[in-house]
């Protein structure tokens, strides 16, 4: 079995987002930049597979600018065998993401497809979900387990209900959740050996996707700041400043 | 169970611009050596914070061409203003009555994290290993006890120590030659210090702690190259500091305050002089309807010459200022710290091309540059023990007139630790509400650091005696690491009317104050997992 897994760059998660003062999108000039925490626990789950025998690959792709390579090669060093780096410029939306995946999936053959459910940055969570429907593979979302059983999958889905059991047919699309797993450590000398190991470079336009934005960005903006909070004296006092001022009961 | 072991020609510890430009150099004399250089911060630069006022002068003999490369260098100094600050006036200072090494016209303000950024692909071009996100945790000795290399810090352990699935255990790195340059207060280096006397016979150390912002300022009070010192309010006639405000390209300031850690008055808190600082009418003016968008604090040396200790020792070197190659009176530390490096770089090329004893190192830097520069500013800083005014007047007679050549060394006599008065003893100072727009509170500065420490890992933060703090510091000292800390790491809390010392570990952004300061030094700073700590940008 072969896992092709989707990792993308990200600012890091413990910086501070400032937005541009021109408001056309947030500052990266300088920022610590790191792997989208899921795609960390969707590399971890392939690993695992492949440690454990299930799997005889796992090819780390990622879509974005020349840097990204940076994102691919950490993923090379937690396991994964090689790698695979999609160059394009500027602002790149979910669907031309899913549709440059298709193209890698025709390439590679995978039998499973693991990335993280969302990316920290856009919030976006459409990737997986049009990478299936183009591919016309079943999908599990939010994967908090994952189980092969008979060349089956079965997973464990985070939903707002609590947790759902799906089992579907491979090849099939999985998106992970934070509680899937906990990501190794890239270690020293597993650091040198994935700077041997290889990354094919491709360019967008070489894949014959249009890759053109189809949602125009009109404006950035910071989240208002939040008003400090009063207190009352009586449950009267609250109840009459929300009809009143909250205008909300 | 036997660690992994990977073997080098050079193993440097730290990745700011000491070990940088060692690292450089090496390969510049010999492109065959296998250097490899560990950094603890999760990339190069992110632990790096410094003003920053750049001499060229290191960085000239080390890349000659790097006017004609992309360098991170490019806002020259236009202006220069000193002024002394009253409650609420000012004084400016004539320029042409500052002594030469406080003068800037040749100067460069820069990033100094940026810089490094770029020295760090300068030297992987060159083929030098970098490895960001490990700390060196130890340091390992040969059986005739030689230094043999260091070993990286273990990750994956739970807060008791316990091995959890994701552990990794570190890695022993081995080079004939260990270069350390960890920086001010680095944890290795204090211990080597200990273990070779390598400060014997000089002055105890001596220390202060850094504060910098970046704000965004509005463009009618933004004057690009303007370099701006102060002295004075609000600190008192007897403790040593002051201010510093660059501004740099794109409308931002960097804006920042230093305080000698000799201070005595226990209930003096650094962070909020730095804030109350910013309120004088001749500072305010300069931020009013800007933004700050970062801040950070770090240790730094001001011992000088006199507290300068031995750099080298069998097996090993000691670089920038995890010995102390920092010049006090001209606020500068790079461009000495680079010399260094670069001098340690030419003693381990004859070290392994010709044989020689890794102490013709002292030789050396004898002969450069650093050392005159460190000799004749040496009097500035132990002159300010006897206040400011005294200070200025004898600093003006040994900087001008004798160009730092007055026929004495005056002494620095107490370790920082040793400084603070009882706390009953001491006025307490009143310190001013944030208001959210000048100033800030703790809490929301270290947000902007980008600070995480993984969560379940073993304090980072170690107390030889885990009761003092209550039991005699508070009692005494009032427990002044609540205050020292710049992003309130230590709390004394109170749970049904029994006082408690906590220890907020993942906020450290790993500034070694605490480690300095502590009276009965019950405060020991070692590596914590790799890659945590500070995330800054361009500090």
């Amino acid at each position: 079995m072969k896992i092709l897994v989707a990792v993308k760059r990200v600012i890091d998660y413990n910086v501070q987002i400032r937005v541009k003062e021109d408001n056309t999108g947030v500052v990266t000039d300088n920022v610590k930049m790191s792997t989208n925490p899921p795609d960390d626990n969707a590399i971890e789950e392939a690993v695992k597979i492949k440690d454990a025998g299930k799997a005889t690959e796992v090819v780390a792709v990622s879509i974005g600018e020349e840097k990204a390579q940076e994102t691919v090669r950490k993923a090379l060093a937690v396991g994964a065998d090689r790698g695979i780096l999609v160059k394009t410029d500027g602002i790149i939306e979910p669907l031309a993401v899913s549709k440059l995946l298709q193209k890698i999936v025709e390439k590679e053959k995978p039998d499973l497809v693991f990335m993280g459910k969302q990316a920290i940055d856009d919030d976006c969570n459409q990737t997986g979900q049009m990478l299936s429907a183009l591919l016309n593979w079943p999908q599990a979302t939010f994967a908090s387990k994952i189980e092969i059983k008979d060349g089956k999958l079965e997973v464990t889905r985070e939903i707002d209900e609590g947790l759902e059991t799906i089992e579907i047919n491979v090849p099939a699309i999985v998106t992970c959740d934070l509680r899937l797993n906990e990501p190794r450590y890239a270690s020293l000398p597993n650091i040198m050996k994935a700077k041997k190991k290889p990354i094919e470079q491709l360019n967008a336009s070489d894949l014959g996707v249009d890759i053109t934005p189809r949602i125009e960005q009109v404006k950035v903006e910071e989240p208002p700041k939040r008003k400090a909070g009063i207190k009352v004296s009586s449950v009267a006092e609250l109840v009459q400043k929300l009809k009143n001022e909250a205008k909300v009961i | 169970m036997s660690r992994e072991t990977m073997e080098y020609d050079v193993v440097i510890v730290g990745g700011g611009p000491s070990g940088l430009a060692a690292a450089i150099r090496l390969k510049q004399l010999n492109s065959e050596l296998n250097i490899c250089l560990l950094e603890k911060a999760s990339e190069i630069g992110a632990h790096i914070l410094s003003g920053n006022v750049f001499e060229t002068r290191a960085l000239d003999e080390l890349i000659p061409g790097w006017r004609e490369l992309d360098s991170p260098i490019k806002t020259k100094v236009t202006k220069e203003r000193f002024l002394f600050l009253g409650k609420n006036n000012s004084l400016s200072w004539p320029t042409w009555l500052l002594p030469a090494v406080q003068k800037n016209h040749k100067n460069y303000i820069i990033s100094l994290a940026n810089l490094c950024r770029w020295l760090a692909e300068q030297a992987e071009a060159l083929g030098v290993e970098i490895f960001p996100g490990f700390p060196a945790s130890e340091v390992l000795y040969n059986d005739d006890g030689s230094v043999k290399g260091v070993a990286t810090q273990d990750m994956g352990l739970d807060k008791e120590g316990n091995k959890k699935d994701s552990y990794e255990p570190g890695i022993d790195l081995i080079g004939k030659v260990t270069v350390f340059a960890e920086g001010c207060r680095g944890h290795l280096g204090k211990q080597l210090i200990n273990k070779f006397e390598l400060d014997k016979g000089k002055d105890p150390q001596q220390y202060g702690i850094g504060f910098k912002e970046i704000w965004e300022i509005e463009e009618k009070n933004h004057e690009e190259g303007m370099v701006m010192h102060t002295a004075g309010w609000p600190l008192d006639k007897n403790t040593y500091g002051g201010s510093f405000i660059y501004h740099a390209d794109n409308k931002q300031v960097f804006l920042g305050y230093v305080i000698g850690l000799d201070y005595k008055n226990p209930h003096l808190s650094p962070f909020d002089e730095f804030q109350r600082f910013k309120t004088h009418p001749a500072i305010r003016k300069i931020i009013e309807g800007g933004k700050r968008i970062s801040y950070g604090a770090r240790a730094l040396i001001e011992g000088g010459f006199q507290s300068l200790p031995k750099m080298f020792m069998p097996g090993a070197l000691l670089i920038g200022c995890d010995a102390g190659t920092l010049n006090m009176p001209k606020i500068k530390g790079s461009h000495t710290a680079m010399k260094s490096g670069m001098i340690a770089a030419e003693t381990i090329d004859e070290h392994f091309k010709l044989k020689k004893d890794l102490s013709i190192f002292e030789e050396k830097f004898k002969n450069s540059w650093v050392y005159e520069e460190l000799y004749k500013a040496r009097n500035v800083k132990p002159s300010f023990s006897w206040g400011l005014i005294l200070g200025i007047i004898f600093t003006g007679i040994d900087q001008i007139l004798f160009r730092g050549r007055m026929p004495f060394t005056l002494k620095h006599k107490h370790a920082d630790h040793e400084t603070l008065k009882p706390a009953n003893e001491m006025p307490k100072i009143e310190y001013p509400k944030p208001d959210n727009i000048i100033t800030f509170d703790k809490t929301s500065s270290v947000y902007l650091t980008g600070t995480n420490h993984a969560d379940n890992q073993p304090v980072h933060l170690k107390l030889k005696d885990p009761n003092l703090p209550i039991r005699y510091t508070l009692e005494k000292f009032d427990e002044p690491a609540q205050r020292y800390c710049p992003v309130g790491v230590y709390e004394v809390q109170n749970e049904n009317n029994v006082k408690k010392f906590v220890i907020n570990y993942q906020n450290c952004i790993h500034c070694k104050t605490c480690d300095i300061k502590e009276p009965s030094q019950n405060i020991t700073w070692v590596t914590p997992e790799g890659g945590g700590g500070p995330k800054y940008g361009n500090m």
